[in-house]
């Protein structure tokens, strides 16, 4: 029993976490061509035109990943977490239905459109298609975290015989005040991902001296789109989030942030350390006190509940990991910052072409926003430990009563397989379109 | 409610046959039949441009699955769930030979993709079918093993097979030869709707050929449906029984007997997309029918001691069944949308028309 729900555990953690690998870059990216598009109505230059179907054929590479890694993942509620969904799927198969009938099919189709129909369509329907496009792809990352929101902070539901959860209030579940912080900080995040991708291919091409034209283009675009969503997923919509753990799961914020002791006066924030298990201390820390009390509280002396103020079945099960995760999450944050507005300030005094070194660093930290999500859903997941539902329904108590851990482990060891194949196929796709660049 | 839903969810099911079918099918038949690299090229192509917005049609079926019947889903997709996970892989690797197959140009590149598309889409249809198989037969429910259960009433779990491949032992299997049969009828049948599709949209050179093999797997298809109501005989007292009670679901097989009439002039007909709708007939009625023939239940039970899941005992509540019909009937309004502008965007042959990519 106990290395089954081990299995079905890491078996998701792995599957979504290559899933959300896609998502997230095509969400970001079509806000980006849409911009793109629009510029080159308004301006008439092609390179705009150019750039804008350049970016779209990795999106559609991305997107036939997000297809391909997404259907394991709707699966795996009914495969490895039978009892959860028999039990939620009342509620949580709404946001999961609505988001296959009014995202994906949208999304789908006009991607079709955007690719095949352009001399067919004009500039402007052509435009449109980008912009439904885009719409489709935010509308699925709202209405699949409207499903983690009722995860995170279960409402508008009702217990009824056989244990079940059934929805009474329907507005309920988009109303949710986990909802909104988390969609627009998640989105935030995404675009992150999509300028450092934009801006890292325009470095690349500089660095190359090929395509400098275009170039420059997507460096400019991904540093612009970077220094907005590099400060807003900081300020405010991670601060928001952080409220709301303080607010909705006091435990798991006690953990992330890394506080044993509830301290009376102000909390002071860890900025550095590893927490130590035995000691429950947090050892070679550095911290600034009373910092934490001012941010969660606009107050220096507000108590704030350590992890000895709780039950210890009701602290998340893994504190070390969620605290790493966290801290790397909102380290790099601090340093995509300040990469982002170092690369604004090179521009705006006209130098940013020639700064090989700028430019080698804004190149190299493409990958880093990937690892930054990865490490905030980490947090926002393992956070959610012990539960699957916070406060309702046990982790233990969602998965398949049938299904035995050699089963798991075996699928597991497919996807770990396929997903390598898959992994290292897409990016000889992606480097060849690189490649090629938006002149062909 | 509920039967507002089933008859939503078996459309969606049915929507996902006909569209993603025909890719399964030009699959197989790119296995068998296509020998000349122009032909390959545009083969694949015809069903490479949009099996990605085919298969949301199988996402949005399994999410109102889920929606409506959440016990069935987490009871059959937890008892399925090798072979569940077996169609998820083989979806992986049809998707790697239809996109990745242009992008070298290595004859030893190509073959390989070719494979990998052609040999998925073949157990792909086969998977399907025999899981409509598994879904007519019924499972062990709530594993009874002599009169005592192992799970939880609504809960089971299959083996690939038992030792003798037969559904009447015990404990039945995901393949046996009644389920088999199931799997043969979609392999023929998909094939069929591909060889239509793939003259339907392209001019290669083998659309003759393609003409006489539908001829004669629809032969096969006819003698395999009988096979499959004379297998029934002997797993249920009853197979046509719902037919009998429910006089009006006979319109389902009457649907494919039109369908695989039709058929038969494959030959003759001047407009290929006859014998593409007449596939598609074959298709609809094919699934409805043996949906209609356990309605309502939806998954039998093969032992004495629990009864079937049916849409009454595995529904959600009223509440939400009833506001999702609300949402569902305008997000159906907008895939009608979506569709027609789809399929305007794919009219003509494909191999006459520059795609860009
Ligand atoms: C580029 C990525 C990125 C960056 C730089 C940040 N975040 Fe973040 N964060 C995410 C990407 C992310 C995420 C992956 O998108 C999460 C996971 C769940 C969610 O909604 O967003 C998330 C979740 C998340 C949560 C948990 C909320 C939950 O459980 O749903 C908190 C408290 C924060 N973030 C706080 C911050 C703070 C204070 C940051 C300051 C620098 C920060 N994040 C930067
Ligand atoms: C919004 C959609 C999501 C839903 C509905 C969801 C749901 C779930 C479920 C059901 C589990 C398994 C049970 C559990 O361990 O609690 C889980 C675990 C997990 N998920 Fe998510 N998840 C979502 C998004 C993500 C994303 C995008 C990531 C990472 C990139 C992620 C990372 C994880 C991890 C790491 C675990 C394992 C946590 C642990 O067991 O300690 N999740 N999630
Ligand atoms: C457990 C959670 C998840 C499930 C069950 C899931 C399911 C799916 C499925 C089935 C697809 C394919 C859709 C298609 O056929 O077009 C898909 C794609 C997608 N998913 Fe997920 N997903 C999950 C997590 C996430 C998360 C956390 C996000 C982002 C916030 C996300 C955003 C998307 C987007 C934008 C797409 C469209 C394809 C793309 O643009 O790459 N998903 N997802």
């Amino acid at each position: 029993m106990e290395d089954m729900l081990f299995y079905d555990r890491i078996q998701f953690a792995f599957t979504i976490t290559f899933h959300y690998l896609f998502p997230q870059l095509t969400m970001g990216l079509s806000m980006i061509i849409v911009f793109l598009k629009w510029r080159s109505i308004r301006t008439k230059d092609r390179r705009y035109n150019d750039a804008a179907k350049f970016l779209m054929r990795i999106f559609a590479i991305n997107f036939m990943m997000g297809v391909i890694t997404g259907i394991p993942m709707e699966f795996q509620f009914g495969t490895n977490w039978a009892k959860f969904s028999e039990l939620t799927g009342d509620i949580i198969g709404q946001t999961l239905a609505m988001e296959g009938m009014f995202s994906f099919f949208l999304e789908s189709s006009f991607l079709a459109l955007f690719i095949f129909g352009e001399k067919w369509l004009g500039q402007r329907l052509h435009f449109l298609t980008a912009f439904l496009v885009f719409l489709g792809s935010w509308a699925s990352g709202f209405f699949i975290l409207a499903t983690n929101a009722w995860m995170q902070h279960p409402v508008g539901y009702e217990i009824v015989e056989n244990g079940k959860y059934v929805l009474t209030h329907f507005s309920a579940l988009f109303g949710n005040p986990w909802l909104l912080p988390a969609f627009l900080h998640n989105q935030l995040a995404s675009l992150v991902t999509s300028s450092f991708v934009v801006g890292g291919i325009g470095a690349y091409y500089l660095l190359r001296q090929e395509q400098v034209d275009s170039g420059k283009l997507l460096l400019k675009t991904g540093i612009i789109f970077g220094v907005v969503s590099t400060v807003l997923v900081a300020f405010p919509t991670g601060d928001w989030a952080a409220k709301n753990m303080v607010k909705y799961q006091p435990a798991s914020f006690a953990a992330m942030e890394g506080i044993f002791k509830t301290e009376g006066g102000g909390t002071e924030i860890v900025l550095i350390g590893q927490p130590n298990m035995l000691e429950k201390e947090i050892d070679n820390k550095i911290a600034v006190p009373g910092v934490l009390s001012f941010l969660t509280y606009r107050d220096w002396d507000m108590e704030i509940k350590g992890m000895d103020a709780f039950e210890k079945d009701q602290l998340p099960t893994n504190v070390p990991a969620l605290y790493y995760a966290y801290h790397m999450m909102v380290g790099l944050g601090t340093l995509f910052i300040g990469l982002m507005l170092m690369g604004l300030f090179y521009w705006v005094r006209g130098k940013i072409y020639n700064n090989k070194f700028l430019l080698w660093m804004i190149m190299f930290a493409t990958p880093f926003p990937y690892l930054a999500n990865i490490a905030g859903w980490f947090t926002a997941e393992m956070g959610r430990q012990p539960w699957l539902v916070y406060g309702l329904l046990r982790t233990d108590a969602g998965v398949s009563p049938t299904v035995s851990s050699g089963n798991t482990l075996f699928t597991l060891l497919g996807f770990m397989g396929l997903y390598l194949l898959l992994g290292l196929l897409f990016f000889t796709l992606v480097m060849r379109i690189i490649n090629q660049g938006p002149k062909v | 409610m509920e039967v507002y839903w089933y008859i939503i969810i078996s459309l969606a099911l049915v929507g996902f046959f006909i569209l993603d079918g025909y890719d399964f099918g030009v699959g197989i038949i790119h296995l068998f039949f296509a020998e000349e690299e122009k032909d390959k090229v545009v083969i694949a192509k015809s069903a490479g441009l949009f099996w990605d917005a085919n298969e949301v049609w199988l996402v949005m079926a399994g999410g109102m699955l889920f929606m409506a019947f959440p016990l069935l889903y987490a009871s059959a997709f937890s008892g399925f769930y090798l072979p569940l996970m077996m169609l998820l892989w083989l979806m992986i690797f049809r998707a790697i030979g239809l996109e990745l197959r242009g992008q070298y140009n290595t004859r030893i590149w190509r073959d390989m993709c070719d494979k990998a598309f052609g040999v998925s889409s073949f157990l792909l249809a086969l998977l399907f079918g025999v899981a409509l198989g598994n879904i007519i037969r019924g499972v062990n429910l709530g594993g009874v093993v002599n009169g005592v259960s192992k799970y939880e009433s609504s809960y089971f779990f299959l083996p690939l097979w038992n030792a003798r491949f037969s559904p009447l032992a015990h404990q039945p299997g995901v393949i046996d030869w009644f389920t088999l049969i199931f799997g043969f009828i979609t392999v023929i049948t998909l094939m069929i709707h591909g060889a239509n599709w793939i003259v339907l949209k392209t001019n290669s050179s083998i659309n003759d050929r393609l003409k006489n093999v539908v001829y004669y797997l629809n032969i096969g298809l006819i003698l395999l449906s009988l096979a499959s109501i004379w297998m029934g005989y002997s797993i249920q007292s009853d197979p046509l029984g719902n037919f009998i009670t429910h006089p009006g679901f006979s319109i389902f097989p009457l649907f494919y007997i039109l369908g695989l009439s039709g058929l038969f002039f494959v030959r003759r007909y001047r407009r290929p997309i006859y014998a593409f709708l007449f596939s598609t007939l074959v298709i609809f009625g094919g699934i409805t029918t043996s949906l209609a023939s356990i309605f309502p239940k939806v998954l039998p039970s093969t032992n004495m001691v629990h009864p079937a899941l049916t849409i009454y005992n595995t529904a959600a509540g009223d509440y939400s069944l009833s506001v999702a019909a609300l949402w569902s009937v305008m997000g159906m309004l907008l895939m009608v949308l979506y569709f027609i502008i789809q399929r305007r965007l794919l009219s003509g042959k494909i191999d006459t028309k520059d795609y860009g990519h």
